[in-house]
């Protein structure tokens, strides 16, 4: 990954080329280096490092999605990029709010993005725009709520056994 | 009846009948022995005596010694095959495979589109075993959390430990000792192996090779052995905590680990020699379900999915962990990204791993196997008798676990299908507030439509095979 110093010349770069309030920040820390950026330009920060920049990163390796609760903002979707050249690995990360979060989805720079962001999406509720397949992917379709954030809770869903059944809500009624 | 060469693919060029037309002189039986039949050597009629006839076969590179029929040469055939010459207009048909289909590698279901025999569109629908694992370990203290990260992906239990523990030991800046180090990557080659074995098995085992799966099943039974000694369990073992290993490997695990993997190559030639004369398999794995190298690299494909198409990367020798550039050991790469590749490049790296095994058992140093930070290693059973300090560790430990200073770290594991990252997020509490597994079957799994679009449904069949997703890490 790049220094501490390469990381500030690298959010310079994406200053300089995408706009000045792209990057909120730049940190380094356990041995990896992070870019925040401002969630309005999250694809136009990721399609400079792919194609314009001196040090590219042509490999999405994963998207993750978070809940900092009780931090605002809440949400916060991380993507990881690396580049097989110089193996380095440089993180980009963005916070959003739970109110309506949505991105613009970068699966047309990146193709890989499309399970990870319906995964996020299916988890987080952070909604992708201009993604070709919106939709839930490991929790049932009918689902409601985003199950891995924090304030969802655990558990809960009784299991039907013969002594139960009587008592519980059956899904076939 | 001419002798198996080191290598076990010396097939007189000459000999093969050409696929499709070929009777039953271009075929070995599935059941034959595993000491490799000659039943193609002999068939040939060629002038040249049997040992010059497998030095001139030597030299022809491997891909070339024996033909398959394509599904492009089928559509030119005389008389045609049924379902390659249907009308543009003709009917399509919708059919489900899975999620309880054998062939599917555990429930993964896939809805194809076909017309005739050949699959036009496919879509992979996931989740049927989502448990909410990561959702769990938000529930559980950090040390707590390995056991259920290891039930990820069900086959390489050590290297989701290892990617987790990693990433929980960096946002400590805990140390490892060397030994542990050691003992790390002595498990986890060993484990590669195995679910390289049991990847072997199924995999042939969905082209109708039925024997290979007992054969390959019953190697893998001497390293599930080898984890039964040094942890207690043949599966899930548990084994690494964070900052080393639970446990100093028992007096005679050495001499077993040596014993197993020395005859391991001989068996590896074995099955190879076995499935690479076999016609059946040879039509199913060559040229088909061919992914160029950029399609790959742009679904995020790694591992031996990725080596298949020629590109040499591997975090092991790319980005070293664990005392990896200690070893002497080779990155097998493919040259077309067909099957056949994919098939050819893990049996090599089960062939590196033996060598990685090795080299770990003969350097293994001396010293501790787990750090000896009593914040965050539970402390020898023995000092709990004799030290106050010891027991109150010991206490806090149990009870309550470590904390970890807040942080957020993403740490990548090159484990047998590819880039495993672990991804934790810290909050400064016993437990995690976010663990997230960037699992390769996960995302491997995008590529199969690649794959399988304008193939046979047979070769579409092996192209899951070849992919070999583990559907307990996809859906985590």
């Amino acid at each position: 990954m790049p220094d501490a110093t390469g990381l500030e010349l690298v959010a310079q770069r994406v200053r300089a080329a995408v706009s000045d309030d792209a990057v909120v920040s730049a940190l380094h820390a356990h041995g990896s280096a992070t870019l925040e950026v401002a969630p309005g330009s999250v694809h136009d920060v990721l399609e400079h490092l792919r194609d314009a920049d001196e040090e590219p990163y042509e490999f999405l390796a994963s998207v993750h999605g978070c809940d900092y609760l009780p931090e605002e903002p809440r949400l916060g979707v991380h993507y990881q990029l690396l580049s097989m050249d110089r193996a380095e690995r440089l993180g980009v990360k963005t916070r959003l709010g739970t109110d309506d979060p949505g991105l613009r989805s970068v699966v047309d720079l990146f193709p890989t993005a499309s399970f990870q962001e319906r995964e996020v999406y299916d988890f987080f509720g952070v909604e992708f725009d201009g993604h070709p397949d919106p939709r839930r992917i490991l929790m049932p379709e009918d689902y409601v709520g985003h199950p891995q954030r924090r304030d969802f809770p655990m558990g809960g869903e009784p299991v039907l056994f013969t002594f139960n059944e009587h008592k519980l809500p059956r899904w076939y009624d | 009846m001419t002798e198996d060469p080191p290598d076990g693919i010396g097939i007189p060029a000459d000999s093969v009948n050409g696929g499709a037309s070929g009777g039953d002189g271009g075929r070995e039986g599935q059941g034959g022995s595993s000491g490799g039949g000659s039943g193609l050597g002999s068939g040939g009629g060629s002038e040249m005596p049997p040992g010059e006839r497998t030095q001139a076969a030597l030299k022809v590179p491997y891909r070339e010694r024996e033909e398959s029929v394509t599904s492009s040469e089928m559509a030119g055939l005389d008389p045609p095959i049924a379902g390659t010459e249907l009308e543009p207009d003709a009917e399509l048909l919708t059919i489900n495979i899975g999620p309880h289909h054998p062939a599917t590698h555990g429930v993964l279901r896939l809805l194809c589109t076909l017309e005739g025999e050949t699959v036009l569109d496919l879509e992979p629908i996931i989740g049927y075993v989502h448990t909410g694992i990561e959702k769990s370990c938000e529930d559980q203290e950090y040390w707590k959390a390995i056991t259920f990260v290891e039930r990820m992906d069900y086959l390489a239990y050590y290297f989701n430990a290892y990617a987790f523990c990693s990433s929980v030991e960096a946002l400590l800046g805990e140390e490892v000792p060397p030994r542990a180090q050691y003992l790390r990557v002595i498990h986890m080659e060993l484990n590669r192996i195995a679910s390289h074995l049991f990847w072997l098995g199924t995999a042939a085992l969905d082209i109708g090779a039925v024997s290979m799966l007992w054969w390959s099943l019953r190697e893998r039974d001497g390293f599930l052995d080898l984890f039964e000694m040094s942890s207690g369990q043949r599966l899930h073992t548990r084994y690494f905590q964070v900052g080393g290993v639970i446990e100093d490997i028992p007096p005679g695990f050495e001499d077993k680990a040596r014993k197993i993997i020395a005859g391991l190559p001989a068996r590896i030639d074995q099955y190879e020699a076995l499935l690479d004369r076999n016609e059946i398999w040879l039509q199913r794995m060559k040229n088909t379900g061919i992914v160029s190298k950029e399609d790959m690299l742009g679904l995020g494909v790694t591992g031996p999915l990725l080596r298949a198409t020629g590109h040499s990367w591997d975090l092991r020798k790319a980005m070293p962990y664990c005392s990896y550039e200690h070893f002497d050991f080779k990155v097998p790469v493919g040259s077309v990204g067909d099957n056949y590749d994919r098939y050819r490049v893990r049996l090599e790296e089960m062939r590196e791993s033996v060598k990685i095994v090795e080299q770990a058992l003969d350097g293994l140093p001396e010293g501790p196997f787990i750090t000896t930070n009593r914040k965050v290693a539970l402390p020898p059973r023995h000092e709990l008798a004799t030290s106050m300090e010891a027991l109150i560790h010991h206490f806090k430990l149990v009870t309550e676990g470590f904390r970890v200073p807040p942080g957020e770290v993403y740490k990548a594991v090159e484990s047998p299908r590819g880039e495993l990252g672990c991804f934790v997020v810290a909050d400064g509490s016993a437990k995690p507030a976010r663990v997230h597994m960037r699992d390769p079957s996960f995302v491997n799994l995008q590529s199969l439509k690649k794959m399988g679009e304008g193939s046979l449904i047979a070769d579409f069949i092996a192209c899951v095979a070849m992919l070999d997703p583990i559907l307990g890490g996809v859906d985590r």
